[in-house]
């Protein structure tokens, strides 16, 4: 539905009122944002100097910011593309005509979609720190990277799925029909469809990856996060560097579900059907 | 597996009943946040509007870990603002319920939206012309219908909200998140602490999202 369908264009009392709702609105912004600025100012958070580095001191940047934001990128490029391969495996495996590779898939998929990320995490880090897998360096950087990827991958398999089955079922019926093998229909023919389709969901999946990662956090993944609280005590302020490591968080994730918006038009101006979400809506940390 | 659960059985319990409270908690909490930020992007007036989008963008793209985090190294320490003077561990607890439904609101409001998108254009046009307002024909028409139609994906939405309490584990460890970490510091065999804790979860969530779907189904409006 669309939304001016619940309104009438406003008349003169409508606007009137719609005028009063608005300076409220307003009211109420400004005076939370009063509230918060006052409580800064008595903490003495909004001194000069404790902004003043992310402009003047070269070092912000180039010892804390970029080095976090580099571990962040690291991590979710490794996860997602990790994620993808282990998302199109059992996708592929939840399609399979084996009843035992289904039913295993189906298995792995569900249990790692309800378990949450951090446990996985956590439980990874433990492990490869104790069994000496990674060195102590890479230890928890591997543990990201399995969490993020045991999870999301379930998510991309479900997505894969619901790809294939959002596709009309002559697709797969005219494959078998020239001959080609139910594998082959698959690879060559639902597949490459059923892609394009969850591409702006896969992009959403993206997004949950490259914000998930922040949990490295609790296992001491060298992330934008623990930088920035090194950043916020080496030059004694934890609140503006928390800040602007939100707002570069924010600027990331925005760029890509812009992207994921852009993509998603695109593909239904081309009158191709998306999908949009494998569970409706996709809500991890 | 049986050791674990024999020496931490009943620590292992009273863990999962704060994750639980928490859960319900924050789910009231982000229901009510939510329900009003999705009246606001519905809303005819532009400012309001604008308001609600921003607040969704912003809390969305915005780790869950970074507003725990902050909400005790910032709000708590430097701002003091303490939601228990007394005990830290409640203080964390309280504002951890507090931005999980700051987070999770932004969801649930998205989630509404989409509910509201299932109920048809003629249905809003209807009682615009027998001459509802904007907050009748919200109230007796859209919404009652909105949230029948978004039971999935707030289901799902909760459902994730339960496993994203285990974030709380860092800044306090009263849940099960947090127990686990402990537990594994303390503990050898890995794989089984992880076991238990993964199928406490998977009890906790799987049966929720079988109900939600056939909850989905049987209050779907037939069109």
């Amino acid at each position: 539905m669309s939304t001016s369908a619940l309104f009438d264009a406003p008349g003169p009392r409508a606007r009137r009122r719609h005028a009063v709702l608005a300076v409220l609105g307003v009211l109420v912004v400004i005076a939370v944002g009063y509230v918060v600025v006052r409580k800064m100012q008595d903490a003495s958070q909004l001194h000069g100097a404790m902004w003043k580095p992310f402009v003047t001191d070269r070092s912000v940047w180039r010892d804390y910011l970029l080095l976090g934001l580099w571990g962040t990128l690291k991590a979710a490029v490794i996860s997602i593309t990790l994620a993808v391969a282990f998302g199109l495996l059992f996708g592929i495996g939840r399609l399979s005509r084996n009843r035992a590779v289904r039913w295993l898939s189906s298995l792995v998929v569900e249990f790692f979609r309800s378990v949450p990320v951090l446990i996985m995490m956590i439980a990874s880090y433990g492990y490869y720190s104790r069994s000496g897998l990674f060195s102590s360096e890479t230890a928890p950087l591997a543990g990201v990277v399995t969490g993020l990827t045991l999870y999301n991958g379930s998510v991309i398999a479900e997505l894969v799925r619901s790809g294939v089955f959002s596709l009309p079922k002559g697709q797969a019926e005219a494959g078998l029909s020239v001959g080609l093998t139910q594998a082959q229909t698959l690879r060559s023919v639902q597949l490459p469809q059923a892609i394009t389709a969850m591409l702006p969901a896969l992009i959403g999946q993206f997004v949950v990856i490259l914000k998930d990662s922040a949990l490295g956090y609790s296992i001491t993944y060298a992330e934008l996060l623990i930088w920035s609280k090194t950043l916020g005590s080496a030059f004694a302020n934890t609140l503006p560097a928390y800040i602007v490591a939100a707002a570069l968080f924010i600027l990331l994730n925005f760029t890509l579900t812009v992207l994921a918006g852009k993509v998603e038009k695109r593909l239904s101006a081309r009158g191709r059907t998306t999908i949009h979400e494998a569970a409706p809506v996709p809500t991890p940390a | 597996m049986g050791d674990i659960l024999s020496t931490y059985g009943t620590d292992i319990l009273r863990a999962f009943s704060v994750t639980i409270r928490l859960a319900l908690v924050a789910g009231v909490g982000s229901l009510v946040i939510g329900t009003l930020v999705a009246v606001m992007r519905l809303s005819p007036v532009r400012v309001l509007r604008l308001l609600g989008t921003s607040y969704v963008n912003i809390v969305r793209n915005t780790p869950l870990t970074l507003l725990m985090v902050f909400s005790i190294l910032g709000l708590t320490y430097i701002l003091g603002l303490s939601l228990d003077q007394a005990d830290v561990t409640q203080n964390a607890l309280r504002w951890s319920a507090v931005m999980l439904s700051v987070y999770h609101g932004a969801f649930v409001c998205e989630a509404l939206r989409a509910g509201v998108n299932t109920v048809p254009v003629g249905q809003a046009e209807a009682s615009r012309s027998i001459g509802l307002t904007f907050a009748q024909s919200m109230r007796e028409v859209i919404l009652p219908q909105a949230f029948r139609g978004a039971v999935a994906p707030l289901g799902s939405n909760f459902i994730a909200l339960i496993k994203n309490t285990t974030v709380t584990a860092v800044i306090v460890s009263a849940e099960a998140g947090g127990l686990m970490q402990k537990i594994i510091e303390n503990e050898t065999g890995t794989l089984s602490v992880f076991l238990v804790f993964a199928v406490g979860f998977v009890i906790l969530t799987l049966p929720l999202g079988v109900f939600f779907t056939s909850l989905s189904r049987r209050l779907a409006v037939k069109r």
